[in-house]
Parts: structure tokens; sequence; C-alpha cells
């Protein structure tokens, strides 16, 4: 039991980080319909920055975690100006953003690897977050709960956010019909900004989130997780933001659960193959409607 | 990266063969070239040193996987090579003309075993390797080969793929087991990370960890601060090993260079005088095959890095060093 209790502490930590970065991935997909590749570069640089403002500028994580926000909010929304922005405008193919985002990952990430170097660098260790508790010989750190609830806090902000502000009523009205919202006097290009300066910071703060836990930063940290995000999304259903919750912790725990149970040499084969057997039985992914549906 | 330490090294040992006249009249010339470590760059260097220039001795490649690629030339053209930073199993299968002074993981990790047996009361054993990668799946084969030839059960084998962040899942489940030591096939980024969560969830320092020497690296020290301590290494050589030979090294390249040496640049400056030594007792320098065989029958060479022999298969026979991570760095386990 002890074992099982463990595994779960470990799997929900881990799902934590993979929800707050699928979040953002999927709704750029479920309001803007665009697979943006670029979203792990994102994450990367955020991890980056909540490291340099704690590392170099001696600030605590409490301001960390909202500069990383506030950057890579900045740093996605950029990825709109450049790239989607004026694919929309020319009505491009959306597969050409799909590349377009690869080619602006790879540059992000060349650029970390001539700013930061190729190691791996880690978070200076927070004294008031090294702490645990421990019951029946399960361990919980003080820096798993505080990771846990800020994804929660984050979470419930956006699920607030997209039900009871205009804003989010915005949102949601693009994503439901670009030409609707046109319609109604929004402005679908406003609403793509904010869309992605969301997706973004969410990335961002996972980044801080998973350098913290896993006390490893990379510049090709972003390159692993985005397979797990794109997981995350299919599993959760497109779009859906509260599949993107779900599914993140339910892939965590699947994971973990894999290594524990099963065979750590098959880990993301056991992963993998289990969300498609979800898939196989709901093809639309937990929270997701049929492409009919949405459109 | 790894070849300027050795670049060093050699120069300095061939400066310093010249000035003594150990070979009498016979006056070493080094030629050192860099291949960028690109194998087609590599297996070009290797032709022209041996069809232009006409060397006796080709020291290096620094890497092994461009030694794969060059050596079959060497060997084929019957000129000697001696690799010092190549530690992957299978170098010296190339040909007979092909020796190093680099010990395998076979050669180090049995000395560790041994080392953490007489110090610890091991029986049980749990393994945890990178199984995408060639280095650290060949270290598995030769720790686990180890282990069950020194009567310890091993309880369970995990894995890692590269790039992999978190081990809590194998370490919880490790940690269920209840192994009296760990032993760690991976580099020294995995390694710090796996001691610094093995020791956040829980495992105590009753529990040992052994490491390959691929792990030994500061970036250990950076990662896993004070989770390192008590992580057992094993190595040829290290800066501070005691002999008046390596001192005498050591203070002659900090003079020189401005810098302590590395692991490879005193392997490298062996084997400079392995072949130095050769040659002499040749004689002469107009016959490979003599110079091979007399390479080949090193026996107790004292160098370095200790006293050093080759085996029939031309794999260095060294003392090796067992390393323990102590306050930020390596230091000899007692």
């Amino acid at each position: 039991m002890t074992v099982l209790f463990q595994q779960l502490v470990n799997g929900f930590s881990l799902g934590a980080t993979y929800a707050v970065f699928a979040i953002g991935f999927t709704m750029i997909f479920g309001v803007l319909n665009l697979l943006n590749m670029a979203h792990g570069a994102v994450f990367m640089w955020g991890a980056y920055i909540g490291l340099a403002c704690v590392a170099d500028l001696g600030l605590p994580l409490a301001l960390a975690v909202p500069a990383a926000f506030v950057f890579s909010g900045l740093l996605s929304v950029s990825y709109e100006i450049v790239i989607f922005g004026p694919l929309r405008k020319k009505e491009a193919h959306r597969w050409i953003g799909l590349i377009a985002s690869l080619a602006m990952a790879r540059g992000l990430v060349a650029l970390a690897q001539m700013i930061f170097g190729t190691h791996v660098v880690r978070y200076p260790t927070v004294g008031l977050l090294s702490g645990y508790m421990e019951m029946g010989g399960v361990r919980v750190h003080t820096l798993q709960i505080v990771i846990f609830g800020i994804a929660v806090l984050l979470m419930g902000a956006l699920a607030f956010m997209l039900q009871r502000t205009r804003m989010g009523r915005a949102i949601r009205t693009v994503a439901f019909s670009p030409r609707v919202a046109e319609l109604a006097g929004i402005s679908v290009r406003n609403t793509a900004f904010a869309t992605f300066f969301l997706a973004g910071a969410l990335a961002g703060v996972a980044g801080v989130l998973l350098g913290l836990l896993f006390n490893a930063v990379s510049p090709f940290m972003g390159e692993t997780i985005l397979l797990k995000g794109l997981t995350v999304v299919i599993l959760g259903g497109l779009g859906s933001v509260p599949g993107a919750m779900l599914g993140g912790l339910l892939l965590g725990v699947i994971e973990v659960f894999s290594v524990g149970y099963v065979s750590s040499a098959f880990r993301d084969a056991i992963g993998f193959g289990l969300v498609f057997v979800i898939l196989l039985i709901k093809p639309s992914g937990l929270f997701g409607q049929t492409e009919a549906a949405r459109a | 990266m790894y070849g300027i330490e050795q670049k060093n090294a050699i120069e300095m040992a061939i400066d310093e063969i010249n000035e003594s006249r150990m070979l009498g009249d016979i006056r070493v010339v080094g030629i050192h070239m860099d291949d960028g470590a690109d194998k087609a760059q590599t297996v070009n260097i290797f032709q022209r040193l041996i069809n232009q220039d006409k060397v006796q001795v080709i020291l290096g490649a620094s890497l092994a996987t461009l030694s794969f690629a060059a050596d079959p030339i060497a060997q084929a053209a019957g000129v000697p090579v001696i690799a010092s930073s190549n530690t992957a199993a299978g170098i010296t299968d190339i040909g007979n003309y092909i020796f190093r002074t680099s010990p395998p993981e076979n050669i180090l990790f049995p000395g560790v075993l041994a080392y953490a047996e007489r110090k610890y009361n091991i029986k049980k054993a749990a393994q945890l390797y990178g199984i995408d990668d060639q280095l650290m799946k060949s270290a598995y084969l030769i720790h686990k080969e180890a282990l069950a030839g020194a009567g310890i059960e091993v309880l369970l084998s995990e894995t890692f793929n590269r790039g992999d962040v978190d081990f809590s899942a194998q370490l919880t489940k490790i940690k269920a087991a209840g192994p009296d030591v760990v032993v760690l096939g991976a580099l020294a980024e995995e390694s710090a990370n796996i001691l610094y969560q093995a020791r956040q969830l829980g495992i105590g320092d009753n529990v040992v960890f052994l490491g390959a020497n691929a792990a030994i690296s500061t970036k250990l020290f950076e990662l896993a601060g004070p989770a390192a301590n008590g992580f057992l290494v094993g190595a040829s050589w290290y800066a501070e090993y005691p002999s008046p030979k390596n001192q005498a090294f050591v203070a002659a390249y900090v003079k020189r260079y401005g810098h302590k040496p590395d692991v490879f640049g005193a392997q490298a400056y062996d084997a400079a005088y392995i072949v130095a030594e050769a040659v002499r007792r040749v004689g002469r320098t107009d016959d490979r095959k003599a110079i091979r065989d007399a390479i080949a029958a090193t026996r107790d060479f004292t160098g370095v890095i200790g006293k050093l022999s080759f085996s029939a298969t031309r794999e260095p026979i060294v003392t090796p060093k067992v390393l323990e991570a102590r306050g930020g760095s390596f230091v000899p386990a007692e």
C-alpha cells in the first residue's frame, strides 16, 4: 500500500506539470484550430527565465513564477505576430503554421543553447520548500504540494476566466466560430493575442514547476514535453481545457504506474498504448466533442 | 573537448623525452591534427598520417566512435595505435595493432564493487541504467556480470531513457525492494538527478550507490549537491594520486599550462612514454612490427596512473582507484 500511495504522489506531481503545459496547448488548438509546435520552446524559456530570476537576480520564487508567466506569455504572443497572424490573413493551410512553428521552436532552442549552454542546470534549493511530510512511509514534499497547489490554482483561475469574464466569452465565441465572433463584433485578432498569451504564460509556469520538481533545466526539455502534451491534448479531447487537466494527471499516473507495476523499459510504450486503448473506446477523448459537434 | 588535454600532455611528454635523450639520437616528432570529432575527417587524418607523414605510431583518436571508423585503416597498414580516452567495449578488438591506456568499465567496476563489499555488508542489489545509450547499456551488462561474480543477488533492474528527468517511479520501486546497493549505468547529469531524487524519496545513507566511470564530472556536484556524498566510482587516475611520478607530472603540467591535467591527459602522457619505452627497447624507428611487439610486451610500466601492463587483448591492466564523492569533489575512498 505504501508503494501504491507513493507512486500516486509521484504520478500526480508529474501529471500536474503535464496538465499545466497541455492546457495552453489545447486552448490554442480549441480556439484557433492551430497545432503550435513551438509550445515546448516557451515552456523551456519559462524555465530559464524563472531560473535567471532566482539564481542570477536573487529574487524569491514567488516573483520568479510571475516573471516566467509574463515573459512566456509575451514570447507566445510573438508567435501569433510572426507566424500565425500573417498566415491567417493569407488564409494559408494550417499545416504551414505547423511547419513554421517547428522552425520557430528550433530557433528558440538554438538561441537557448547559445545563451545558456547545452548542460543541464538546476534551481538552487529553496529552504522553505525542501521539507516534507511522511505519513505511513509515504513521503510528500512541501514542493510537491506547492506545485500541485499552483497548478490547481492556475487551472481554476483559467476555468473562471473562460466561463465568467468578457474575455473568456470572447475566447469561447471565437472557438465556436470565428465568423460568428466577427459578426458579434469580437476581434479575432485580439482574442488570438489573449489566447496565445494565456497559453504561453501557463507553459512558462509549467517549465518553472518541472525545473523545480525534477532538478533539471536544459534547452531540450521542451521537446519531450511537447510529445507528452500532444498526447494529453488528444487524450483529454482536442480543445477541451478540463480534458487537458484530467488528461495530464492521468498520463502522469499511467506513466508512473507502468514503471511501478509493469516495466520501466516500456514506460512510454505503455503510456501511449493505454492512451490508444482509451481513444479506441472514446475516439473524441475524455471530454472532447466530435469534429461535427465542434464545427 | 577531450582532445586538448591529451595534446598538451603528449607534447609535454615528447619534449621531456627529447630533452632527456632517453632514446639516444632518436628524436620524437609529434604531429597533432584536429578531427573536429568528425568521422570522415578522422579517417582522412589517419590516411594522411600513415601515407604522407609516415608516422610510426598514432595516439588517438579522442572519441570511441571515431576510433571505430579510423582504426581499421591503421590496422590494415600495420601502424600501432594507442587511444587514451576511448572506454567503449570492443576498441582493441579492431585488431592486434590497437591498444589503449584508458581502462574500460569492465576493468574499473570490479574494483569499486570489491571496495564496497569490504566496507559495507552487501547482499542485495538494484540496477538502474539508460537503456538507449550504448555506453550505458554495456556498462549495465558489465555491472550485472560483476555482481553475479560476487554472488550478490540483483533484486531488480530498472531503466530510463535519455532526457528523462523523473526517476521517482523507478526509485520508489527500488526503495520498496530494499537493496543494500544501487548500481547506476548513467552519465553524470542523470546520476546526479537519480542521487538527488533517491534521497528525496527517503532512500537512506545505508543504501550505497555505485556509478559508472562516465559519471565522473564536476557537473555531478552542481546538480546533486550534498546528495552526491558517498557515491562511489572507479577511475584509473586522479590528480592527487600520491605517487612521486604523478605529483611531478601534475606540477609540471600546471607550470606549463596553468591548470591541472584531466584523466585523459594523464592516460595520454603514459601512452607517449609507453611508445618511447618500446622504441628504446627496439632501438630503431623503421620497423613498425617490432615497435608493435614491444608495445604489446609492456609489463609493469610505471606511469602517472600507476603500474600498467597490456593484456593479451591489448587492454590496460591497471589498479583501479576507487573514488568517493565527498563535499563537492571526488576523493580517494578509504
